[in-house]
């Protein structure tokens, strides 16, 4: 076998190779998304009653509690970025730290410094790279997060909410999130939504009007134990959202890995083909000219 | 009251259990509270324990609420806590 030949070949065995790698993990992602996909469906019932709650206490009573003011010399703000733990997944961790740069950006226009919290260990090499400072991160649980591991990330946001930003130096007046939305299969957004204060947007509030709710114990100490399980729902929320974007976007960078894998190994093929014909076409031509000097140094000693 | 309480019992995980009942009792941070058709509009902090609720069918359901709230209007309950079982 001639070298050029056993050269294709050899390119053709790892593009197979690396072809079964990617074919493998589009699969595994792809009955993930499924799974992911019933955790965000599973966890909404809570996320809506709780935003319908709290959205009925802060419209329907004149309490005037600090996780609802917006503070009004505004000093801190904290930002939540979500992304991936593993790569692979095209633009799916860039896109949210992207689009957490740009909330920074304009925060800061604002006037505010900003404190990061990252979920995800593409967001931590990302920041540590460019040594920003960081103010919390956790990672580890990007593609399938637990209830506790909400808890654990909204507490900490929670706390330096509730410091004060004047005298505390961890202490935020704003909390912001940034995760990828999962609309479907083939669509993601990277979104950056404010958490705290409260902005009961319209679409938030059900349709037609808020019952009136009688408050026990009272609405202060209501609003008080029910923003930070709001917090968590919605950090929760957020990660089971992202973790689905995670793995459809995993799912599909895998998929056009293999696609490109194919099309490599057809050309490949062709380029071994070829030269293979050229191998035996130059071996025919040597016997041919071989045989062609045999005969005439023959017909010459006659 | 012919009607009956709609009552669903969520965790952040998952629907815990949902059907129709004539009767609930569960404890806020006042005191007991127990809940019947028709009931007044209310929000109330639960402290961590039992919350019964009688179904229509005759069955009794107990849940062990954590870190949860109640929540009732218009006949329609809702039980949430960060953890139950």
């Amino acid at each position: 076998m001639g070298a050029q030949l056993r050269i294709y070949r050899r390119r053709m065995r790892s593009v197979k190779a690396t072809k079964k790698i990617t074919r493998a993990m589009e699969l595994i992602s792809a009955s993930r998304i499924l799974k992911a996909q019933q955790r965000v469906a599973a966890s909404s019932p809570y996320a809506t009653e709780l935003t319908r709650a709290v959205s009925a206490v802060a419209t329907f009573s004149n309490t005037n509690h600090a996780l609802t003011r917006a503070s009004e010399n505004p000093r801190r703000a904290a930002v939540l970025v979500i992304t991936a733990d593993r790569g692979m997944a095209g633009a799916y961790s860039n896109a949210a730290i992207k689009e957490g740069d740009q909330l920074i950006m304009r925060l800061r226009e604002r006037g505010l410094s900003v404190e990061s919290y990252l979920v995800g260990r593409k967001a931590v090499n990302f920041y540590r790279f460019r040594s920003r400072a960081v103010a919390g991160s956790w990672t580890g649980f990007s593609d399938n997060p637990t209830f506790d591991d909400a808890v654990l990330v909204s507490n900490a946001l929670v706390n330096a909410f509730i410091a004060d930003s004047e005298s505390d130096l961890i202490g935020v007046d704003e909390l912001h999130i940034v995760y990828t939305e999962f609309k479907s299969m083939i669509t993601q957004i990277p979104i950056a939504a404010q958490l705290l204060p409260l902005e009961v947007s319209a679409e938030e509030v059900p349709a037609g009007l808020l019952p009136m709710y009688e408050f026990e114990p009272n609405a202060t100490e209501i609003l008080s134990s029910l923003l930070p399980r709001y917090v968590e729902a919605r950090v929760f929320n957020a990660m089971l959202q992202s973790a689905a974007s995670e793995h459809a976007a995993r799912r599909r960078a895998m998929k056009s890995a293999t696609d490109n894998a194919d099309e490599l190994i057809k050309s490949l093929t062709r380029l071994a083909n070829a030269a293979r014909q050229a191998e035996i076409t130059q071996e025919i031509s040597e016997i041919v000219g071989g045989a062609d000097a045999l005969a005439s140094a023959s017909a010459g000693s006659e | 009251m012919s009607e009956n309480l709609t009552v669903e019992v969520v965790s952040p995980e998952k629907r815990i259990w949902s059907g129709e009942a004539k009767m609930i009792s569960a404890r806020t941070l006042d005191g007991a509270i127990g809940i019947l058709p028709g009931h007044i509009q209310l929000l109330g902090v639960l402290v961590d324990g039992k919350v019964s609720i009688d179904a229509v069918d005759g069955s009794k359901q107990e849940f062990e609420i954590h870190g949860g709230f109640l929540s009732v209007a218009k006949n329609r309950v809702s039980i949430l806590g960060q953890s139950a079982d």
